[in-house]
């Protein structure tokens, strides 16, 4: 008796409870933009996927010894005391992304987040973060300066159904990098140009004579998440002539899909790369330290791994002759002209951005805390003296001559790039992919793949949402 | 091998108050409502903290909550679609495979013969060495999962890992060629100690004299074990087992070496639950990955009744 009445009562309690499920959405109502505009006490907090010794540590000494002090300084000569903190996180991507899902479901989180920008369109269609002209006011979000200074297509990285949702942190572009001290051991030039994937695996031939040397990393399988999508199967995708998304349709079990993971098996059934590196928990970290060592030749990645991988001082795997020993191509379509609108070459690209929490004390202030870190000064001290594609031209102009890859990135790359859909499909459409990779590089036949790999995606979008298979 | 379970005991000892209870006899003197009020801070305790989340866990099993997404905003409640799905799911079967591969390899058979070994060997040692080697096997199982976990990847490196070297097969990825298999030793080398402390108490209950008799009458040490020792600890066993298969069951720490992988060829339920909640593949599917906890749970249940059962037969 005592037992079914506390069972009662812990269930009439759950199912009150239950409409809880989900989230509040607050805000919304007028003048909200406006809250605490006036205070003269304000707290504020970053959040940011970066740590002092870890992760992107050069970003989190830059918030914490640049930004913190000098925009305390700013808002003190207006009469504001204003306090930021830094909550830096330094862990895995999809680590860091649930632990800020989770802040903003419960109303907590920084005041201005950073979050990488193809995770844009689940947040907002979770109504998890907002569009900037709900959040600071459409006026005051217009009236910022930088925006002139913003490329349109690094601009649509912060947009989501055509609403600005925050600025981004930069962008980046994909080539092959290659290791000019095996390419001359084997016979290969050391301004390689593939011109089409025939010419990869020619030279991925010529580089398996020289023994103890991986031919070439082509990122694949699960263990090595977005990496696999963005530095695999979407560059080779668009070298096929199509786009995972396109006229509202993912695209299914095509021919195009087919020749990508062929080429999978190519390299992984040819002895022409690691496959059991596809499958270590920390196959990236380990490719990384591979190629430092000489020990792999071709390396499809983005730029990231010039400036913050192989770099001499700061990188994670250090390659003191970095600039004499590697190389970089152009990622090359299937044969040329075969590339999505009949490109002979391509590449994708990504990048971070930053939102303004909705769940914010103080709207006005994150969005001048935003602003104030994408300003001309802030953007280049960021960099700390090292050349990135920022989101700002003035700066990018400034910096990048000094660097011929990432003078290479803003002038051969970004014209041909193409960015991934940021829709809320989007991540699961990606884990197909690399489920797909996965089981191509651990033997099974691409035919068999494509079809598991269409069940997935129909599961995942619908029937309706699917093209071709 | 996790810590003891609390919910494991309460399951043993519930036979015994059943049975007072059903005498009605009110032996402290405090009535209904004196007895009441004393229990209620506990029962308020075990509803918040037991029952409450576990209707939760099922009423989220019910939805398609997400963590982001349309349906992080208003999720819809969507019947038994979870559980069937889970049901049609080669992800699902696979996870099931993979556990019952791990507790019936690790712990039923593992841990328990290893223990049992250790403490018949150790009874007849000199006290120094003994205490030794059962201060090193107890190391084994206080020392954090985190650390022990660390420990095994430097073991199991596939490039200058400790146990190429040793036994000199160079390239040899332990963990990405057989992790199955190297999981099942690891969680034997871990959690050795609980059983083997547990037969070396039960041990010493055998009456010396009986064991003695047998050896005059000349019975080898197989004899011996099978038809002396072994009815004297059936009941030691079978408690020891249920504990340690619930613990095996339930064990995350596979996540710490593997993380389920490679291509789930390691992914035991609960790697599976985590990684479909909030780990990489499923994105965020809090709702399936509760309806898959609950089968978990049913299944923990199963497995406890089946060794009351057991028990109880013994008993009577």
């Amino acid at each position: 008796m005592r037992q079914r009445l506390i069972l009662a009562g812990a269930l009439s309690a759950s199912l009150v409870l239950s409409g809880c499920l989900g989230q509040q959405q607050n805000g919304g109502q007028q003048g909200a933009e406006n809250r605490n505009a006036d205070a003269k006490d304000v707290t504020l907090t970053i959040t940011s996927n970066s740590v002092a010794g870890g992760k992107n540590a050069l970003g989190a000494a830059w918030i914490a010894d640049w930004v913190i002090p000098r925009f305390t300084e700013a808002q003190k000569a207006k009469g504001v005391n204003a306090t930021v903190k830094f909550d830096g996180i330094g862990s895995d991507d999809k680590d860091y992304k649930t632990k800020i899902a989770l802040d903003f479901n419960t109303g907590g989180g920084g005041d201005v987040v950073e979050l990488d920008g193809i995770w844009l369109g689940e947040f907002a269609q979770a109504g998890q973060v907002k569009p900037l002209d709900e959040v600071v006011g459409r006026e005051k979000a217009d009236a910022w300066d930088g925006w002139g200074q913003v490329p349109d297509a690094v601009e649509a990285l912060g947009k989501f159904e055509n609403k600005r949702y925050g600025i981004p942190v930069g962008t980046d572009g994909r080539v092959l990098f290659f290791n000019k001290k095996l390419f001359a051991q084997a016979g290969l030039p050391a301004d390689w140009q593939p011109k089409s994937w025939d010419d990869i695996i020619t030279a991925g031939q010529k580089l398996k004579a020289l023994p103890g040397v991986i031919p070439i990393q082509l990122n694949g399988g699960t263990a090595m998440t977005e990496a696999t999508t963005m530095q695999g199967v979407l560059p080779l995708l668009v070298g096929t002539g199509k786009q995972i998304y396109q006229d509202g349709k993912w695209l299914g079990a095509s021919q195009n899909l087919r020749d990508v993971l062929g080429l999978y098996q190519r390299i992984y059934g040819g002895g022409l790369g690691d496959p059991l590196m596809q499958q270590e928990a920390k196959g990236r970290d380990r490719s990384f330290a591979q190629f430092a060592e000489n020990k792999i030749g071709i390396l499809m990645e983005s730029d990231y791994f010039w400036r913050s991988v192989v770099e001499p001082t700061k990188g994670v795997a250090k390659m003191a002759d970095r600039n004499t020993a590697v190389g970089w191509a152009l990622v090359p379509a299937k044969t040329s002209g075969a590339g999505v609108g009949g490109q002979d070459f391509v590449s994708m690209s990504g990048g971070a951005i930053r939102v303004v929490n909705p769940n914010t004390k103080y709207p006005q202030q994150a969005w001048e805390l935003l602003q104030f870190m994408n300003s001309f000064e802030a953007t280049k001290a960021r960099l700390a003296g090292s050349a990135q594609l920022t989101q700002r031209d003035d700066v990018n102009k400034e910096v990048l001559a000094g660097d011929p890859m990432l003078n290479f990135i803003a002038t051969k790359v970004l014209p041909i790039t193409r960015f991934r859909p940021g829709l809320a499909d989007y991540p699961a459409v990606s884990s197909a992919l690399q489920q797909a990779t996965a089981d191509v590089i651990s033997g099974k036949s691409p035919d068999d793949v494509a079809a598991a790999y269409q069940a997935a995606l129909v599961k995942v979008v619908g029937q309706d949402k699917v093209a071709g298979g | 091998m996790a810590d003891p379970g609390v919910g494991a005991t309460t399951l043993l000892e519930a036979p015994v108050a059943r049975r007072a209870s059903g005498s009605r006899v009110d032996t402290a003197g405090l009535g209904v409502v004196r007895a009441l009020g004393f229990v209620a801070p506990a029962l308020v305790l075990i509803g918040v903290f037991l029952i409450f989340p576990a209707l939760w866990t099922l009423y989220i099993g019910i939805t398609n909550y997400r963590l982001t997404g349309p349906a992080s905003v208003s999720p819809q409640v969507v019947g038994f679609s979870n559980f069937v799905e889970a049901l049609n799911d080669a992800l699902f079967g696979n996870a099931v495979w993979l556990s019952l591969l791990f507790v019936v390899g690790s712990a039923v058979i593992g841990q328990n013969l290893l223990g049992f070994a250790l403490a018949w060997t150790l009874r007849s040692v000199r006290p120094g060495l003994r205490r030794l080697v059962e201060g090193l096997v107890l190391l084994a199982w206080i020392l954090p999962g985190v650390v022990v976990a660390y420990l095994w990847i430097a073991v199991l490196d596939r490039s200058g890992g400790t146990l190429n070297a040793l036994l000199s097969t160079p390239g040899t990825a332990w963990l990405l060629q057989y992790p199955m298999a190297s999981l099942i030793v690891f969680n034997t080398w871990r959690g050795t100690a609980f059983s083997m402390m547990l037969y070396g108490s039960a041990l010493a209950a055998v009456p010396p004299s009986q064991l003695e008799t047998a050896r005059l009458a000349g019975a080898g040490s197989v004899g011996i074990v099978r038809d002396v020792v072994f009815p004297h600890i059936r009941g030691h066993v079978l408690t020891n087992t249920l504990l340690i298969s619930l613990w095996t069951f339930n064990d995350f720490t596979p996540f710490l070496l593997t993380a389920g992988g490679p291509n789930h060829r390691s992914e035991t339920l609960p790697v599976f639950i985590y990684q479909q909640a909030i780990g990489g593949e499923g994105n965020g599917r809090l709702g399936y990955a509760s309806a898959i906890s609950l089968l978990l749970l049913l299944v923990n249940l199963v497995m406890a009744l089946v060794y009351l059962g057991l028990l109880r037969r013994r008993q009577s």
